[in-house]
């Protein structure tokens, strides 16, 4: 039991499992900190991996796939920016209203495109772009560009002017637009960087999985949103807990065999996430107008 | 016109606004797949509110809506944003379940209360611990609601697998005969075939006492007070901490009903995947009817007529449209609702200018 915990296939599933988990989290990260909440991370993830996978499908070059991905998820986040940012509609019934959209839409195309509306033709995968064919996955560039992202992420949300302004505006709207910041503009920003990440996310789920399945996210974009929580509004610490929740998922792959336990290691992280809420461990304070339209009448 | 009677038709107007935006909306993309929308409207219509087997499964299809529409709407009204009705409708339907299952040698007339009760109690449980977490440690309630939902899931499906299904499926044994309620089909013989059952009238019940716990009782006047302002709530001497539990437990109790329809009247055993996205759609429900009890029957209809109107239709476009309709509808409600309220803002600013003028 335990040689299969330190194995290296072991780390490799993990940090497989928490790629999809870290991207959409880094997106919630950017989003929450501009004081839009984004529920609709499970549903932009479900949109882009059918995107990846017909962009794919059609292509046959998962670059293009991923564009798709990517470009579907900043849609779809321009349409949670537009409700909310711009109409000032409730954020969590917005979320809510494009996660039965995606739902919706993805098995409409599906049935349209693929015949089918629980799963697509197979696409090809990233197998293609490893360097070094002896070191599995390692090599694999989404992996390293998620930790790359996710170094560059937290410089750019602490250390530069733009980064700065993105949370001020999720803390103290008001003052920001005195020192002339546009909260407008900064939350369009926080939500589309969310859509784009996310989008990027669901085009690994797909490739990774060759072919899009109905609801095969699986509350990803969810657990995301609990990582987030988790690792208390911060890029690298939502990082750290994607990495912990795909360790226990991975771990809930191994106990499986021998104990009927799975289930109870799946729900780990969303108990975490609920003690973390209660302050339990440490506090987890979220941005100070997160979720609250910024109404220019109030000054 | 006086004021009341002038916020029910702004309602009801934009209501009806954002419907036929929705359609109109759904329209353009049913053309854009090549198929004249009139055609899918039409039957879509026919095939629902034109005979009375349709009515009978929009009937069927709106009671689960109404249960978990009160829910939304309890929770909105108290000012609360219950999202976990989900994750308490089917800890509610698991023990209607399993009640009607192991204690079915009891009479009907004690067995029937009783697992409506533990599908209350169930569900109260899982709304209650969201209340808790908020009234004692300030957690954010829509978050805690959805972690349940999943947690829900996952507690279900190991009970569910490990110790309670009939071997090689994943549903529970079929509960007694004690604790089924009868189809309206026996009573009205035209509505032949179609699944609605006697649980309807315990959904109208429910949101007769809803109503009547919020307009006329000092619970619901405090759980409106709270819902309209939290810190006058707490100045006036509300104990805000104990009327959020008791929002959330009373909203999540509402959603536990729903097992009256999906399991004592209908398919009588819990299977793993039931009603699933119900809870969600709920929101829907109560926003439309602007959370008021009564309104969400017609609200929650509206949403049944959507649900097995898409399956009539299944034939001419994917019945995911239907998914994708309802969507389209929340959507242009909550942005219609925003700019009526503006818009009423507005003219009540321009009035008092003229007047002081």
């Amino acid at each position: 039991m335990l040689d299969s915990l330190i194995s290296i296939s072991f780390l490799i599933q993990s940090l497989r499992i928490s790629i999809p988990y870290a991207l959409p989290a880094l997106g919630a990260t950017f989003s929450e900190r501009s004081g839009v909440i984004n529920i609709a991370l499970e549903g932009i993830l479900l949109i882009s991996a059918f995107a990846t996978t017909l962009g794919t499908f059609l292509t046959t070059d998962p670059l293009i796939g991923i564009i798709c991905g990517v470009f579907s998820g900043l849609l779809v986040g321009l349409l949670h920016s537009i409700i909310t940012i711009t109409f000032k509609a409730d954020q969590i019934v917005s979320g809510i209203a494009l996660n039965l959209f995606a739902v919706g839409i993805t098995k409409f195309l599906c049935q349209l495109i693929f015949n089918s509306s629980s799963n697509s033709s197979r696409i090809v995968g990233l197998e293609q772009w490893n360097i070094l064919p002896n070191l599995p996955f390692i090599n694999n560039p989404f992996l390293i560009g998620t930790l790359i992202l996710i170094l560059y992420l937290n410089y750019v949300l602490f250390k530069t002017r733009f980064g700065l302004r993105l949370r001020a505006v999720g803390e103290q709207p008001v003052a920001a637009e005195t020192l002339g910041v546009s909260v407008i503009k900064m939350r369009y920003y926080g939500v589309l960087i969310s859509g784009a990440l996310t989008g990027l996310g669901g085009a690994w789920l797909a490739l990774d999985q060759h072919s899009f399945t109905d609801g095969m996210t699986a509350g990803r974009g969810f657990i995301a949103l609990a990582a987030m929580i988790v690792g208390k509004w911060k890029p690298l610490g939502a990082a750290a807990a994607c990495l912990l929740f795909g360790f226990a998922e991975s771990l809930s792959f191994s106990f499986q065999s021998i104990s009927h336990a799975a289930q109870f290691i799946q729900i780990i992280p969303y108990v975490t996430t609920m003690i973390v809420l209660a302050g339990f461990i440490g506090r987890a304070t979220p941005p100070a107008s997160d979720g609250i339209p910024y109404e220019k009448e109030n000054l | 016109m006086n004021n009341k009677l002038k916020i029910i038709f702004y309602n009801f107007t934009s209501s009806l606004i954002a419907l036929i935006l929705s359609f109109l909306i759904g329209g353009f993309l049913i053309i854009f797949i090549g198929i004249n929308p009139l055609i899918v409207y039409t039957r879509f219509i026919s095939d629902t509110l034109g005979s009375t087997y349709g009515i009978g499964q929009v009937l069927f299809r709106a009671t689960p809506l109404i249960f978990t529409g009160l829910a939304a709407g309890i929770s909105f009204r108290s000012g609360l944003f219950n999202v976990g009705a989900e994750g308490q409708l089917k800890i509610g339907m698991f023990a209607t379940a399993l009640s009607g299952v192991y204690l079915g040698d009891l009479p009907s007339i004690i067995l029937i209360p009783l697992c409506l009760s533990t599908g209350m109690l169930a569900g109260g449980i899982w709304g209650a611990i969201p209340g808790i977490l908020k009234a004692k440690y300030g957690a954010h309630e829509v978050i805690n609601t959805i972690m349940m939902n999943f947690i829900a899931t996952a507690l279900i499906s190991y009970l569910i697998i490990n110790d309670f299904a009939v071997p090689a499926t994943v549903h529970t044994p079929e509960i007694s005969e004690n604790a089924k309620i009868g189809r309206l089909d026996i009573f009205f013989s035209t509505l032949r075939g179609s699944p609605v059952n006697a649980s309807l009238f315990i959904a109208l019940l429910t949101c007769i006492v809803i109503y009547l716990i919020l307009w006329k009782t000092p619970i619901g006047y405090e759980l409106r007070t709270l819902g309209l302002n939290p810190y006058a709530a707490l100045y006036g001497g509300i104990n805000t901490s104990r009327q959020t539990i008791v929002a959330l437990t009373l909203s999540g109790a509402v959603a536990g009903l729903v097992g009256s329809n999906f399991i004592m009247g209908y398919k009588h055993y819990y299977e793993l995947g039931f009603a699933d996205g119900i809870g969600f759609i709920g929101i829907a429900v109560a926003l439309l009817a602007k959370n008021h009890p009564i309104g969400i029957i017609f609200t929650a209809i509206f949403f049944g007529t959507l649900d097995y109107g898409s399956l009539a239709i299944n034939t001419i476009v994917p019945k995911e449209l239907s998914n994708i309709l309802q969507a389209i509808v929340i959507i242009c409600m909550i942005i219609i609702t925003k700019l009526t309220s503006r818009w009423i803002l507005d003219r009540q600013k321009k009035l008092s200018i003229t007047q002081n003028a």
